[in-house]
């Protein structure tokens, strides 16, 4: 377990290299003159030498990319003299359009993207799952029928167009919810769930339909195998089989594609904060690409993929706990 | 895979094994045995028996002619366009009020104009969603042709040349893997036009369709990839392959004449299967105004224009959403029934 364990990190690890590489290269050897592209169509060429300066864009590629990779262990200094910015440990890149680090550009909009997607993620286990769960143990029911054609249409459904009905229905129409936005739990808990409510539904219910449907799959496959059987002949009780026996073995699938979703929620969490209008990671990198802010949107592709990556791991972990027939070599 | 409780249908077909109870002889020759109640019994090949699976789907049906109407109006769309009498980019100004808004009830709706009028620019919706189908479809088809194809390639050589190789490609599909997909395109599409542009300004419509094919099917080839190697792996041991090879067959040809043949049809799935998603990933891409420019009509970035207008004229955001959902879901209902027809086993 130790074993594969420390494999898979180093694999991991290499892996996040190998992204970063070919994400510098596209962002700093692809554009013909990236200070150019990151300084904007108003520079001087004077502006712009200096941007190349202060940015080591003058340094070959490879300077550049241990530079960079430097800055987000130690720390680095873009410029010297007067112009010299300092940029702190994690550095992740600096966003001259805005001036100031991108790590403060995300420590300002990760919160928002982080309340969407846990608050999203508790409602497609809870609705998803319970809803594919029970239309399993009730196939052919009139509740089974209902919950497969909604979730059917639910997975073709997509954020863009469900979230501006329930922006009209919910808000414009019946007031009955505040424009979206984010406002810190801490500051105004009620304000933050009331603000939060629309994203999460949204995002919520179009993933619930995705796992409705997977965990209806899982549970009637393992309701045919024969251990299921077996725990029923034994006398065990209906409910005690379903719980203990059947719920088991149907999970593990689910909890990989839930970790999955979860390392690639950043993706969903772009368009819901765009139709939603919330200033969160999402936003700023959409934000970030119209403007070709080229810092802001490397370090948004490097989180995503890290998350990608870590969860990854978590995943292949996680299936060896809950399902001790999976042995890890 | 372990089955699940056969539905109905699923009986009908389980004596099959290449034979098919009931149903009038297709006029196939072969053998026809009579069977005890007094049927014939006709040979049909897996192909054959799929597509009567196909038929009798009635959910297949009604997807299947949707996505027929859907494909004919694209296809059609510069013939509609002149016998309806309007254009996608024309500007109807004169059927807006002061603040721009269509004149009429929901959107503007009219004898000659159907769906209405985009507000600010009074293009007409039909024509748009018409021409933004075009858009998608191509987009998509395309990009799941490259996928696939590439997938087929990259899976066929991991799959039967083994060892080193298939390990470094497998490396390579996992490295794939870990990029963000979505944030990746989103990045990359203005990056590369920049490069290729620079300050130039217009961006050719066409230049930005490629563009967007070329990323979808750069970070989408993987998955076809892992299950082509996956059915090689199975297959390449199998007698018919061994014939082959004993009978001096080169390599070209045991791998696209003997072993290409036998995996169609999850092929064919993940193709089916993958139109949708790029239909989809291609609108929310428009979405957020990286995908096709203007004036090039897109169903994506109508939703995008008409969320500004969502308090005050509704209509235009609902009809474009709605298209973009219909498509999708014939698509994805379409692709289920070709999944079952192909292989019966499989659950949803």
């Amino acid at each position: 377990m130790i074993r594969y364990l420390i494999k898979r990190l180093v694999l991991a690890v290499l892996a996040m290299v190998a992204v970063s590489v070919l994400t510098f290269l596209l962002f700093f050897a692809v554009p013909t003159s990236p200070a150019y592209v990151m300084c904007g169509k108003q520079c001087t060429a004077h502006d712009i030498a200096q941007t190349e300066q202060r940015l080591g864009l003058d340094q070959p590629i490879v300077v550049q990319y241990a530079d960079f990779m430097k800055g987000i262990v130690a720390g680095r200094t873009y410029g010297s003299g007067e112009l010299a910015v300092h940029c702190d440990a994690p550095c992740l890149g600096f966003s001259f359009r805005t001036n100031e680090p991108v790590t403060s550009i995300l420590a300002r909009t990760v919160p928002a993207t982080t309340s969407i997607v846990v608050g999203a993620t508790v409602i497609q286990l809870v609705v998803g799952v319970g809803l594919g769960m029970v239309s399993a143990l009730r196939r052919g029911t009139a509740f089974d029928r209902a919950a497969v054609g909604t979730s059917l249409v639910g997975a073709s459904m997509q954020i863009y167009f469900f979230g501006p009905i329930l922006l009209l229905l919910l808000v414009y129409q019946l007031h009955v919810l505040p424009t979206p936005g984010y406002t810190s739990p801490l500051a105004d808990p009620g304000m933050w769930f009331e603000q939060m409510l629309l994203p999460w539904l949204t995002l919520g219910f179009l993933n619930s339909a995705i796992f409705a449907r997977l965990s209806r799959a899982q549970m009637l496959e393992t309701l045919a195998e024969d251990f299921v059987r077996t725990a029923r002949a034994k006398g065990l009780s209906r409910w005690r089989v379903y719980a203990r026996h059947a719920l088991r073995a149907a999970i593990t699938p689910i909890v990989t594609t839930a970790g999955l979703y979860l390392g690639a929620a950043l993706g969903g969490a772009v368009i819901t904060e765009t139709v939603f209008g919330v200033n969160g990671l999402g936003r700023a990198s959409v934000d970030a690409v119209n403007q070709l802010n080229l810092p802001v949107v490397m370090a948004t592709v490097l989180l995503a993929a890290f998350f990608i990556i870590v969860m990854n791991v978590v995943v292949d972990m996680l299936y060896s706990v809950i399902d001790p027939r999976v042995r890890l070599g | 895979m372990t089955q699940t409780p056969a539905g109905p249908h699923d009986y009908a077909e389980a004596p099959a094994g290449g034979l098919a109870v009931g149903e009038a002889p297709l006029g196939e020759p072969g053998e026809e045995v009579v069977a005890a109640g007094g049927k014939a019994i006709v040979g049909r090949s897996p192909g054959q028996l799929a597509w009567i699976r196909l038929k009798r789907d009635r959910v297949a049906l009604v997807s299947g002619i949707v996505l027929v109407v859907m494909f004919i109006l694209a296809i059609a769309a510069p013939l509609i366009s002149k016998l309806y009498g309007a254009n996608a980019t024309d500007q109807h100004s004169d059927l807006l009020d002061t603040s721009g808004y269509p004149l009429g009830y929901l959107g503007g709706i009219s004898g000659s104009h159907w769906l209405g009028l985009e507000p600010q620019l009074g293009r007409d919706v039909l024509m748009q969603l018409i021409y933004g189908m075009r858009t998608s479809l191509v987009i998509a088809f395309v990009s799941a042709i490259i996928t696939v194809a590439i997938g087929i390639i990259i899976g066929i050589i991991a799959g039967y040349a083994g060892g080193v190789v298939d390990s470094i490609l497998n490396w390579v599909i996992d490295l794939v893997l870990a990029f963000p997909f979505f944030i990746f395109c989103l990045a990359a599409i203005p990056v590369v036009t920049d490069a290729v542009y620079g300050s130039r300004g217009d961006v050719s419509a066409l230049f930005r369709v490629g563009l967007i094919i070329g990323v979808f099917a750069c970070f989408s080839w993987t998955y076809p990839a892992r299950l082509v190697r996956g059915q090689v792996l199975s297959l390449r041991e199998r007698e018919f392959v061994e014939a082959a090879r004993a009978a001096g067959a080169g390599m070209g040809h045991i791998l696209f004449r003997q072993l290409l043949p036998n995996i169609w049809a999850p092929i064919l799935v993940v193709f089916s299967l993958n139109v949708p998603s790029f239909i989809t990933g291609e609108a929310a891409l428009s979405f957020l105004n990286i995908g096709v420019v203007e004036p090039t009509p897109d169903l994506g970035r109508m939703i995008n224009n008409g969320t500004s207008f969502l308090q005050t004229d509704p209509f235009y955001t609902m009809v474009s959403g709605a298209t973009i959902l219909i498509l999708v879901l014939a698509f994805n209902l379409f692709g289920d029934s070709v999944r079952d027809a192909l292989d019966p086993k499989s659950s949803r």
